[in-house]
């Protein structure tokens, strides 16, 4: 059981291309804001057409520009949850539901299917309230339910926590992740989260600018982002173009400083990654001067923010971050970075 | 006392409006899935009978279907007249309060949420469904609006009617061309009567305008 798709399509001057397999199980599609990804998905829906190439699920051609396929939404069977959920607003939770089983002439298995889904949702007693009467988690759970009466082919979720408090998104994170690991077939995500894509997906593939960089194991990635638009999205604070001088020794121009990395360094390599999380006091590794330069506090933690001796003034201060109570009483002369935390970028 | 003008007149504004309503909403959906040029052009062409001067519409209606125009003659060989009868109203009507329910309706369309069209198809609902389940239920009270302003437009037409099938006592005769006629030949007590029995149409039409668009305010924030 698998997804397949090979899509490119042009939007002016913003060009879309995307090229990735997804098997069972949940895959993020990880980028900015305007990077393609809600496209991708329209796309694979069936609501937007790309000028070229081939989408296929469960080996049922879906698209196909050269064949001339292209099904309508209608015949794709594909679940698609709208980031804004889209509940049709003149219809109650039950017949929001019903509209997923249209396919379905039975009316006893129709009521039977409802009142399942009902149950299994926690939406018992919300039956005849409309979608505005509903909190963030109903509507997103009454959604769910419509589509997944459906019984769609494959699930696709557009941001779908972005519509939600703060407050309840993490216990939402959490019912939706155990429901999408019992749904057990292709699941695709899109989110401009790191959190969210690393809580929810086993595999991330990573979109910049309408261009999919290529698909990895969620852990993996976040251990071995691999390049600079991966790295960014997966939060790394600190990255500064780099070259390669030996086989675990990279020049850090920007930074006036050599730094020793664990991993080989191959060719090609075009900048360096630090994680502000992971400098060290007591590390002798990599250990440089620095000067303090400014901080800012968070809820539990503290940004310090520093400089290299030799870096160059045009070069935005490094990051560090750290637990409030393992800051220490004294800003350090040097800090230390152990080798394994490098992480490598290629273009 | 005649009634026949009021009876006229109202049986007019219906129909053009239900004529407009329908021409209205095709129009408003199907203009919006055009490029933006024909689009453009579309628009401006099914929108100037709102600003033309009544007459103007009055006079290219009978340009086309007088009875010595082309179309005008053709129509004749079958019986139909729309020069000096009363279902000529119904055609100076229909265009003059078409443009209204044209922008009305796609005002209301193109504030709908497509994603909602979108996630009904995704749910293999057919576009018919869709849009007369889903599209038009969440433009109701957008449409209702057009609806009242294109009857209360239809009702109070006077200057492609009076171009088009004049002024015949117990024929063509509308509430405004009868109070024209009347003022005309100084019968003001009747022309005054005929004036309130408009003012009193006029209102009702406006508090309901007034009474959906408060309600569509509440619907907006709830």
């Amino acid at each position: 059981m698998s997804l397949l798709v090979d899509i490119t399509r042009q939007l002016g001057s913003f060009v879309l291309d995307a090229q990735f397999e997804a098997e069972n199980g949940v895959t993020c599609l990880l980028g900015a804001s305007g990077c393609g990804k809600s496209f991708t998905l329209k796309c694979i829906a069936g609501i937007e057409k790309p000028d070229r190439g081939h989408i296929e699920l469960d080996g049922v051609v879906l698209f196909d520009s050269e064949k001339h396929i292209n099904l309508p939404p209608q015949k794709r069977q594909v679940g698609y949850l709208f980031q804004n959920y889209a509940l049709f607003p003149n219809m109650t939770v039950r017949q929001n539901i019903l509209c997923g089983l249209n396919r379905q002439r039975d009316r006893a298995v129709k009521e039977k299917r409802v009142a399942e889904i009902i149950r299994l949702m926690q939406l018992d007693g919300l039956e005849n309230h409309k979608p505005a009467q509903l909190s963030g988690g109903q509507q997103q759970r009454t959604a769910l339910a419509r589509i997944l009466v459906n019984e769609p082919r494959m699930l696709m979720l557009d941001e779908p926590f972005s519509a939600l408090d703060a407050h309840l998104r993490d216990s939402l994170k959490i019912e939706l992740r155990d429901m999408l690991q019992e749904y057990g077939r292709e699941v695709l995500m899109v989110t401009h989260s790191r959190e969210e894509a690393y809580n929810m997906s086993q595999r991330i593939a990573v979109m910049d600018k309408g261009k999919l960089l290529g698909m990895k194991d969620t852990k993996e990635l976040f251990a071995d982002p691999g390049s600079v638009p991966a790295a960014v999205l997966t939060g790394c604070k600190n990255i500064a173009s780099a070259r390669k001088i030996g086989l675990h020794e990279v020049e850090v121009p920007e930074w006036g400083i050599r730094l020793q990395t664990a991993q080989d360094v191959k060719d090609g390599l075009c900048a360096v990654g630090i994680r502000a999380h992971y400098f060290n006091i007591n590390t002798q590794k990599n250990r440089f001067p620095i000067t303090y330069v400014e901080e800012m506090e968070e809820p539990f933690e503290v940004i310090l923010q520093f400089r290299y001796q030799d870096q160059s003034p045009d070069s935005p201060p490094v990051w560090w971050r750290l637990n409030k109570e393992k800051r220490p009483q004294q800003f350090p002369g040097e800090l230390g970075i152990a080798p394994a935390n490098i992480l490598l970028l290629y273009p | 006392m005649d009634w026949y003008p009021l009876w006229n007149s109202l049986r007019i504004a219906a129909i053009s409006c239900v004529l407009v309503f329908f021409l209205g909403i095709f129009f408003a959906y199907y203009a919006a899935r055009l490029p933006r040029m024909i689009k453009g052009i579309l628009d401006v062409f099914l929108t100037l009978p709102m600003v033309l001067p009544p007459t103007v519409c009055g006079y290219f209606l009978l340009m086309v279907f007088g009875v010595k125009r082309p179309l005008g003659a053709f129509l004749l060989q079958y019986g139909i007249k729309f020069v000096m009868t009363w279902y000529g109203g119904i055609l100076a009507a229909t265009v003059v309060a078409f443009p209204l329910m044209y922008r009305t309706a796609r005002g209301a369309f193109e504030s709908f949420d497509k994603t909602l069209a979108y996630s009904g198809q995704t749910l293999g609902l057919s576009n018919t469904y869709i849009f007369w389940r889903i599209r038009m239920p969440a433009c109701r009270q957008g449409i209702l609006a057009g609806t009242v302003l294109a009857f209360a437009r239809a009702l109070g037409e006077y200057g492609a009617t009076s171009m088009l099938v004049g002024y015949t006592p117990g024929r063509t005769a509308t509430i405004s061309t009868t109070v024209y006629q009347l003022w005309r030949t100084d019968d003001e007590k009747g022309a005054m009567f005929w004036v309130l029995i408009n003012l009193a149409i006029s209102t009702v039409v406006l508090l309901t305008v007034n009474m959906l668009e408060s309600r569509q305010k509440k619907a907006v924030k709830a």
